[in-house]
């Protein structure tokens, strides 16, 4: 009984790796600082620039933003806000549900948390894998996200890419093994200036996902700190009334 | 149990020290839970100070606008009603706005910044209703002066700078909010840093 | 002064009375070592969710329209919401932790044993009561998989023969998972099920204090009255409701502060660990807070894996493991009724596991191990290898049970010691 069970987790490993199913583009990973509040700015300029006018941040408000990123209130009214909304009001767009459902075959979904529901590599990777395919609507598909429903709003910034697919025979079926994307056209940056502008994006929606995070993690050392100094003096006490048992 | 004696300096000092350590925890622990009943962010943006535009107001006219749920009136006074606040101030119970019941650059005849616009929380100190404003029917609730704010739930009466008559029910002058002029014709209520 | 403040309450309602008798002079055995300070933790949880949670809704709006909005208002314009929302969050999975290690104490000392089966049912019934406090509080942010994995639940009891359907719409009150069940999933997990919770720990508590607490050589401290020298009885003032029943042998040390400060030392430590998740780690890498449930609850797209909450898991690999529906659902259900039914299927007299067989030793290994491994199963994808796992071990876990009836009633143990050594 031990021996099977020995070689059952033993095997674990191996049978995580097989049980997925399709082809997975390889994540690239980002490096994200919450504390570089210049990268969050960069990243909150590029989210109302380019994603507010379809995604909505309907928990997110300006104010808060702006108070967390560092940017002075009048500042972010002047240059965050482009709609008629007040600096208190939730991030949104005056885009009409249903309208966009028609457009883009739902509603494009609300930003707020989308970090938090998938990750920030796949976020970074996602924003870097969109390639040519003319057979789409918006003339173009993800890598990370097959037949993506969304049009590359960044293409100005990185300009358009291609992609070659590369097959592989598994048991005797042709499957996809990759995807190896390669630049066609440049963009407004270049290909580090690109990738610095996702992270920044990608820094931007972590933090929306969960802003309490700047201020947890100095909290928590402070809680974990204090219960270091409590544990002496209880583990103290606890010793001194049973020196006289045993 | 061994015999060995009991240091019972030690053991109260610790029971001490331990017990004021778990408090200050305790306190901490607390504080979420107090903070969490402060007014949220949402209440805060619901509650935040509000623009006025003043520039299409006409001598005479109120303007009515909602700040933190209440209603705020403003009123260009007519040189007339200016001139007739002095006339009545042997029947006001607070002529000179002794009661905190504005803040100190409103604290004068007018009861305002300007002379002319006059703005005020439009709630009667009584019980809570929203007065009426007669611009030139106030003569039949007071004799003699022809424009006024009446209450309609108990009968208070205030003069155009929302000081109250004697011998009503409402014991204070109207409330003042904390206003001030961003430019020629436009008052933010609620937000007076900078000024006061 | 405030002594006959005191007196005046006390000839009025026996407080004293019932702090001595429970705490300051309730006699514990001064074995007790770390295994025994789940059940002061557990407590500590309880009053956690408790309070948390009645702090939480303050501001949750229960409605399939406002809950998952009023979530993130907690958890961004409420004044430390997120503490709020986290310390809820993190102590329904910390509880669990703390319950299984409580319960796997009781199967390491055999604390289900005579005359503590009562003690162990009302154990059994907390935990089944925490099961479905959980589960219904898990439908309340309103997240996918809160949606998901409510349907699939309630699906069970689509099993049972011939009313299945008609149970499932009944206890939806909607042909979907709807605002009508998030409605009365809300009415329960915030005051029926809490409130069975509150008053089945009382009652384990008084059952508790009326057998005595056992301790990790599972021999009595309490004799016969009568039988025990009066230099064997216990120096320490233990309360007359037991020394006029029993000798307690001075083997026992009081509740209060002995024992208590032992729990507040492993209390501290367990609040550090609580305390690193709630700030630094919240979603416990998708054990405590699932990713898909930051989506809104969407009726027309299931997310690509669905898998319960950790603390579910184990239960859930059993009920995949079988091919059947009817029959998955029994075994699921079968696996709880068999810890339950415990104080019986071990018919032997030997409490502890540190005087039982090699036999009794390995198998309760297996038991543990399997436990954890189908925990770990029940959060995989159901490919053929996994589900080949989940067999085998769930068979084990059945195992267990037949494996100790059989063994126990001849076990070859270890002669006991008289008094407690340490």
């Amino acid at each position: 009984m031990k021996k099977l069970l020995i070689t059952l987790i033993a095997l674990l490993p191996s049978l995580v790796s097989a049980a997925g199913g399709g082809y997975q583009h390889p994540l690239e990973e980002v490096k994200i600082d919450l504390h570089d509040k210049a990268s969050l700015q960069r990243g909150a300029a590029l989210f109302i620039n380019y994603c507010l006018g379809c995604h909505q941040m309907q928990y997110q408000r300006y104010q808060r933003t702006a108070e967390d990123l560092g940017i002075p209130i009048d500042l972010a009214k002047d240059n965050l806000i482009f709609t008629d909304q007040k600096v208190g009001e939730q991030m949104t767009n005056a885009m009409p549900a249903a309208d966009s459902a028609k457009w883009f075959g739902k509603q494009p979904p609300d930003l707020t948390l989308v970090a938090r529901v998938r990750n920030p590599d796949w976020l970074y990777t996602y924003l870097k894998s969109f390639y040519v395919d003319t057979s789409k609507t918006f003339r173009v598909n993800n890598a990370v996200f097959p037949d993506v429903g969304m049009p590359h709003v960044l293409e100005p910034l990185q300009g358009t890419q291609v992609a070659e697919k590369v097959y592989e025979t598994v048991n005797g079926e042709k499957t996809l093994s990759g995807i190896r994307l390669t630049q066609k056209e440049p963009g407004a940056l270049t290909s580090e200036e690109y990738d610095q502008a996702v992270t920044d994006l990608v820094n931007f929606l972590e933090y929306t996902g969960e802003p309490s995070k700047l201020e947890s993690h100095k909290i928590g050392t402070w809680v974990l700190v204090f219960l270091a100094i409590f544990f002496v003096f209880i583990y103290l006490l606890k010793k001194e009334y049973w020196r006289d048992v045993h | 149990m061994s015999n060995a004696p009991v240091d019972n300096g030690r053991r109260r000092f610790l029971t001490v020290a331990t017990s004021v350590v778990g408090g200050v925890g305790a306190a901490g622990a607390v504080v979420p839970f107090i903070a969490s009943w402060n007014p949220s962010a949402k209440a805060k943006a619901a509650g935040a100070p509000v623009e006025v535009n003043v520039s299409k107001l006409q001598p005479g006219q109120m303007l009515r606008v909602e700040w933190r749920g209440k209603p705020v009136w403003v009123v260009k006074r007519t040189q007339e009603m200016l001139d007739g606040l002095a006339a009545h101030e042997d029947k006001l119970r607070d002529a000179e706005s002794e009661n905190e019941q504005q803040p100190e650059y409103a604290k004068n005849r007018y009861r305002s910044i300007k002379p002319e616009l006059f703005v005020a929380v439009g709630i009667c100190t009584h019980l809570g209703c929203s007065p009426q404003y007669l611009a030139d029917s106030f003569s039949a609730q007071v004799q003699g002066v022809p424009s006024g704010f009446f209450c309609p739930c108990h009968g208070s009466k205030f003069d155009m700078s929302g000081r109250v008559f004697q011998s009503v029910p409402a014991p204070l002058n109207l409330v003042i909010p904390p206003h001030q002029y961003l430019d020629e014709n436009t008052i933010l209520v609620g937000d007076d840093s900078g000024v006061a | 002064m405030w002594k006959n403040l005191l007196d005046w309450i006390e000839y009025r309602i026996p407080m004293m009375r019932v702090a001595n008798m429970h705490a300051i002079q309730y006699p514990a055995p001064k074995n007790m070592n770390f295994w025994y300070v789940f059940g002061f933790i557990a407590t500590v949880v309880l009053v956690n969710q408790i309070v948390t949670g009645i702090w939480l809704t303050m501001n949750y709006v229960p409605s399939a329209e406002g809950a998952f909005a009023s979530v993130e208002y907690i958890m961004r314009d409420v004044d430390y919401g997120w503490v709020l929302r986290y310390m809820h969050s993190t102590g329904a999975s910390a509880f669990f932790v703390v319950v299984y290690l409580h319960m796997f104490r009781g199967l390491l000392y055999g604390s289900y044993q005579k005359p503590r089966e009562l003690l162990w049912l009302f154990g059994m019934f907390i935990y089944l009561a925490l099961m479905a406090e959980a589960f219904m509080g898990y439908l309340l942010p309103w997240g996918q998989m809160s949606y998901w994995g409510a349907q699939v639940i309630i699906s069970l009891f689509g099993a049972i023969p011939v009313i299945g359907d008609d149970l499932t719409l009944w206890i939806r009150g909607d042909y979907v998972i709807s605002g009508a069940t998030l409605n009365r999933f809300f009415a329960l997990h915030v005051i029926a099920l809490p409130l069975v919770i509150v008053v089945l720990v009382f009652l384990h508590i008084v059952a508790l204090h009326e057998v005595g607490s056992n301790n990790p050589q599972g021999i009595n401290v309490k004799h016969p009255k009568g039988s025990l020298k009066e230099e064997e009885k216990t120096k320490y003032k233990i309360h007359e409701y037991y020394t006029s029943k029993y000798d307690i042998i001075d083997d026992v040390v009081p509740f209060f502060p002995h024992i208590v400060l032992k729990d507040l030392v492993a209390f501290t430590i367990f609040c550090a660990a609580c305390a690193y998740v709630i700030f630094f780690n919240p979603e416990m890498g998708g054990l405590f807070l699932e990713p898909p449930n930051f989506e809104p609850a969407n009726p027309l797209k299931t997310p690509e894996h669905i898998a319960p909450v950790w603390y579910f898991t184990p239960f859930y690999a059993i009920l995949r493991a079988v091919p059947d529906k009817l029959l998955g659902v029994v075994a699921m259900f079968g696996a709880i009724v068999m810890l339950a039914l415990l104080p019986w299927l071990d018919r032997c007299k030997v409490r502890s596991v540190k005087y039982r067989s090699g036999f009794h030793k390995l198998n309760l290994t297996v038991f543990a191990i399997v436990f954890v491994l189908l925990g770990w199963l029940g959060l995989k994808p159901a490919t053929p290898t996994f589900t080949l796992m989940s067999q085998i071990c769930t068979a084990l876990y059945f195992g267990f049970f037949g494996l100790l009836w059989l063994y126990s009633k001849n076990e070859n143990t270890k002669p006991l010691p008289a008094r407690i050594t340490k």
